[in-house]
């Protein structure tokens, strides 16, 4: 018994190296580096000849001035900007999606047709579905505006990728647009786990639908929503194609991927991007971890 | 109870009106890009709800021009490629952790699943070093690796969840017939999970055919890049503006097989994405 | 099967097989007319010396655009022979550049010995010079005349105009007239046109060539004042996200008076389906008030760099000497109206015919002002970011050009820190 389990060891870990080391070669290595150059004065035409300057890039006091990333408000502007991008997203995307879920839920004809047509946005390219929506949001040429115009709601255009009380939404909007039909069938496929025979008792002694949602369905979706949520949440903590390709170079809209990326190649600072990027990982791993050992707690009691 | 048909008439009227709104948001955009992508000259920028005129200038224009055609080889040259690299990583990755027993496998299961929580832009840096230090800049090649950090963690976790729950009596007869480990995968739980494999294939060629920031930093070459950045780099062979028309039509033809396969295997891909997620 | 193989080894092939002969590759980033006569070039090129010659395009960001030579050249990227170089770019990357100076000691004194030195980092020549650049302001003259306006000196004068043109024909019936159009959206074309205002107003040029900052001045709030001023009324709202081409675009659509731009405009809006064909003209951009006002064009220009990891050196050299000779100097004021670098092409017949405002280019030139990116180095795209948000952050009317500028200064300096 002994020696079978200790095969099963031997094979166990020869089945995984081919995975654990591509793996480890397309992420572990360039998360190591990355961490390791935030600590020196690297320049991206120059990744061989740099030197340490330890914290420097994070905080650093010159001649009475702090500097450093954590004295950047550009950087707090970034967080401030991918926060409310998560949270306001997020939220949208679960109060949707879950409308679009009990919808799915529902036996209607063409059903197969609806959800595949819900998938589409989720399917596009960010890239195209960026080009689409800036076309449509164009001030002079735009269909959005046409609409608007015509509905009598706005009596001006409005160049919504530039004007900076607009741009945010715009850019959560298409989020939105993009990502709801994901968070949809991850809410259906809870719904699905739910017996039917719940839903019969409850038609039976007569429980009106909107009661039914809040006392019935929603405590028994509890677990799926929270999955969701933070499945969405660590993704648009990271949102960076969206943005750069909607509204590059843009301070309404900048988030922490896009800082980091801009100083490590916009601006000469290899390492000091890296330390935006280090940040921005930290952050989400710390987010992840308490996400797990909550899910320990709660997979505990049960 | 003609009050009482009427209400129901209404929540079932009610429903559908809810159907149409959701399908016009979630297809608006793609109707306009499509009826876009067939005007050419100065028609597009007037706004039209309705097609009026159907030309397939851009659609020629965007073939002709440049490499477009060649991009298209390219992406589904590194999507295949990524999607059958993948695959194979996962399946022998996936039946370790979830039929055989040793310890560290959470530990593994673990450090997976937060590498699909790194920010590409986190190792973008150290992905580039990689790249260059084996020689793989400007090269398909740098694509098809530098994308299993997203698609290897999905694959592992979503096979795994599959494999687990495959019948253990089926693999013991097997396993008690003298199969190697091999022949038990490919012989025995493959022919089964395939439903489980179009998922992953799928979910993983559509981030592979999807990817921007890696296509854009790796390659250097017009008639090497995917389609993604063939669009955002997209030139006018006419003299004016940028060429929306041109974009949308680009952006339909790279779209539309895309489309396709959600439409044909959309089950595939409710089940893959469902299965990763929720019984993670 | 075998076919669907067959299909799959077809991108791979394709790149395993580019070596072999004198085949040249030129990173580019402009689009459309510039693209096609750069091709024509090079067509010219392989007949007189067999060398094959093919273009990779590029974002149209130039801030992308520079990333992405960065990244390349810091891999050493040797599929690419040729980089063509805005001029702000040079101090930043001469160490990846062969010395040119050698091969072209001939031909660099034909050219301005300005635009020369500007492509010279202690003593190495990074790039020959392809084009230079400097906007101007391009007016409707039927509409002036119509409306019986002169040409606008001042900035005050052309807001006037503008304002009156616009409402008048706007009565008229054209409801999408605008006044005046420009690049405002926060990128680097910004800088170049708030670089103007700020100059055109006394205000210095952001970083003084010794390094200095003193972008904090009452002249340049001044100006950026009455920038803001125009957006919404002369301007639409929509060119806070306007670069080169979407204002080009409202301008020859036929609806604006004004425009800011560069002059590979003046050839496009001539072209024969151009609505505004032969109703506008050309002149230097206007002035700011104040005692040192004047009139200011950002330089602006494109050159040639010889990567020092290209595979075919001395024929990627050679492509550099004949995109700098006088010869397609010629052909590129030509075809693209495009500044030569050479004096005495001002003076040549052809060139006039086709681009009779090349008699006004002179006075134009003598007003440019260089954006600050000798004093300020490598830190340059973080000092040009800085600027065109805070310009834009007023111009918008998010900010006051007080706090706004106060900021900015203070930005810079700890951008500064050490020294630049």
């Amino acid at each position: 018994m002994k020696r079978a389990s200790f095969r099963n060891i031997t094979k166990g870990w020869l089945l995984l190296s081919p995975m654990l080391i591509v793996l480890g070669s397309v992420a572990i290595f360039p998360l190591y580096r990355t961490f390791l150059f935030s600590f020196t004065d690297a320049k991206i035409d120059d990744l061989i000849n740099f030197s340490f300057i330890g914290f420097n890039n994070y905080i650093e006091k010159f001649e009475g001035l702090y500097y450093g990333i954590l004295a950047d408000s550009t950087w707090w502007n970034a967080v401030y900007n991918t926060l409310f991008f998560t949270v306001i997203s997020v939220t949208l995307e679960t109060i949707l999606g879950l409308i679009v879920a009990l919808c799915l839920h529902r036996a209607f004809k063409g059903r197969g047709i609806f959800r595949a047509i819900m998938l589409i946005p989720w399917a596009i390219p960010t890239v195209v579905s960026a080009k689409m929506w800036s076309w449509m949001l164009n001030d002079q040429f735009g269909i959005i505006n046409d609409m608007l115009l015509k509905v009598g709601i706005i009596s001006e255009s409005v160049a919504w990728t530039s004007n900076s009380d607009t741009v945010m939404w715009v850019v959560i909007f298409v989020d939105v647009w993009k990502t709801t039909p994901f968070m949809a069938l991850l809410i259906l496929a809870g719904l699905q786990i739910i017996p039917g025979h719940i839903f019969q008792a409850a038609k039976v002694d007569g429980i009106s639908g909107i009661r039914l949602f809040f006392k019935v369905i929603l405590p028994l979706l509890r677990p799926t929503l929270i999955v969701s949520v933070v499945f969405r949440a660590l993704d648009a903590l990271r949102i960076f194609d969206l943005i750069y390709v909607l509204t590059p170079s843009n301070d309404d809209t900048i988030s922490m991927s896009v800082y980091a990326r801009e100083n490590l190649f916009d601006f000469d600072k290899f390492g000091y991007g890296s330390a935006a990027s280090t940040l921005l990982f930290l952050v989400i791993c710390m987010l992840t971890l308490s996400y797990l050992g909550f899910m320990r707690l709660t997979s505990e009691k049960i | 109870m003609i009050r009482r048909k009427f209400s129901k008439f209404l929540s079932i009227l009610g429903f559908y009106l809810l159907l149409g709104i959701i399908t016009i948001y979630a297809l608006f955009p793609f109707y306009y890009a499509f009826i876009s992508s067939f005007k050419s000259g100065t028609e597009i920028f007037i706004v039209n709800y309705l097609p009026t005129k159907i030309s397939f200038d851009n659609y020629l224009s965007v073939l002709k021009t440049g490499y477009f055609g060649q991009n298209i080889l390219n992406s589904a040259f590194v999507a295949f490629s990524v999607v059958l690299i993948s695959m194979m990583l996962g399946i022998f990755a996936s039946y370790s952790l979830a039929r055989l027993n040793f310890k560290g496998r959470s530990t593994i299961l673990l450090v997976i699943l937060s590498a699909s929580m790194f920010p590409q832009v986190a190792v973008l840096s150290g992905m580039f070093e990689l790249v260059a230090a084996l020689s793989l800049f400007n090269s398909l090649w740098s694509l098809v690796l530098t994308y299993m950090i997203f698609t290897i963690p999905f694959t592992v976790w979503i096979l795994h969840t599959f494999m687990k729950a495959f019948p253990p009596e089926l693999e013991r007869a097997a396993l008690i017939d003298g199969a190697t480990t091999m022949q038990l995968i490919f012989k025995v739980i493959l022919p089964i999970m395939w439903p489980a494999l179009v998922s992953v294939g799928l979910l993983s060629f559509i981030a592979a055919w999807n990817e921007f920031l890696f296509a854009l930093t790796f390659i250097s070459s017009d008639h090497l890049r995917t389609v993604p950045v063939a669009i955002a780099t997209l030139s006018g062979a006419s003299e004016h503006e940028i060429p929306w028309g041109n974009i949308m039509a680009a952006s339909m033809i790279i779209t539309i097989p895309l489309i396709m396969l959600v439409v044909i295997f959309q089950n595939r891909i409710v089940s893959g994405l469902t299965a990763g997620a929720v019984k993670g | 099967m075998k076919k669907f193989l067959l299909f799959l080894l077809v991108p791979f092939i394709a790149l395993t097989s580019t070596a072999g002969g004198a085949q040249l590759s030129v990173a580019f980033g402009n689009v459309g007319k510039d693209l096609d006569v750069l091709k024509e070039f090079f067509a010219m090129f392989k007949e007189k010396t067999g060398h094959d010659v093919n273009v990779i395009s590029m974002p149209s960001s130039t801030t992308d655009q520079f990333g992405q030579y960065k990244l390349w050249l810091s891999a050493k990227n040797k599929g690419i022979d040729i980089y063509m170089l805005d001029v702000i770019w040079a101090p930043q990357l001469a160490s990846h550049f062969v010395d040119l100076s050698k091969p072209a000691a001939k031909l660099a004194k034909l050219h301005f010995p300005s635009t020369i030195n500007s492509q010279k980092v202690n003593g190495k020549l990074v790039a020959l010079p392809y084009f230079t650049d400097a906007p101007m302001l391009y007016y409707r003259k039927d509409l002036l005349t119509k409306y019986n306006r002169s040409v606008p000196k001042t900035w005050a004068e052309m807001a006037e105009t503008a304002s009156i043109i616009q409402s008048a024909e706007r009565k008229a019936g054209n409801s999408k007239m605008w006044g005046y159009v420009f690049q405002g959206k926060a990128y680097e074309g910004l800088t170049c046109d708030a670089l103007e205002w700020v100059n055109s107003f006394g205000g210095g040029q952001i970083v003084s060539p010794s390094g200095e900052i003193t972008i904090n001045n009452q002249n340049a709030i001044k100006a950026l004042i009455t920038v803001k001023s125009w957006v919404g009324n002369i301007s639409p709202n929509g060119v806070l996200s306007y670069q080169e081409e979407e204002s080009r675009g409202v301008w020859q659509t036929g609806n604006a008076v004004f425009m800011r731009n560069w002059p590979y405009a003046y050839n496009l809006s001539n072209g024969a389906d151009s609505p505004v064909k032969g109703k506008f003209d050309v002149t230097p951009l206007p002035k700011g008030e104040g005692p040192n006002a004047r009139s200011a064009a950002t330089l602006g220009g494109w050159n040639v760099g010889v990567s020092k990891y290209s595979k075919n050196r001395d024929a990627a050299v050679e492509l550099a000497l004949f995109l700098a000779s006088p010869e397609i100097q010629k052909l590129n004021a030509i075809k693209s109206s495009h500044y030569p670098t050479i004096p005495s092409l001002y003076e040549d017949k052809d060139v006039l015919e086709v681009a009779p405002f090349f008699s006004i280019v002179k006075d134009v030139l003598k007003t440019s002002v260089a954006r600050p990116s000798a004093p300020t180095k490598r830190k340059y795209n973080e000092v040009s970011k800085l600027f065109w948000s805070a310009s834009q952050s007023v111009i918008s009317g998010k900010k006051s050009a007080t706090s706004s500028l106060k900021e900015l200064e203070s930005r810079l300096k700890r951008l500064k820190g050490k020294g630049w």
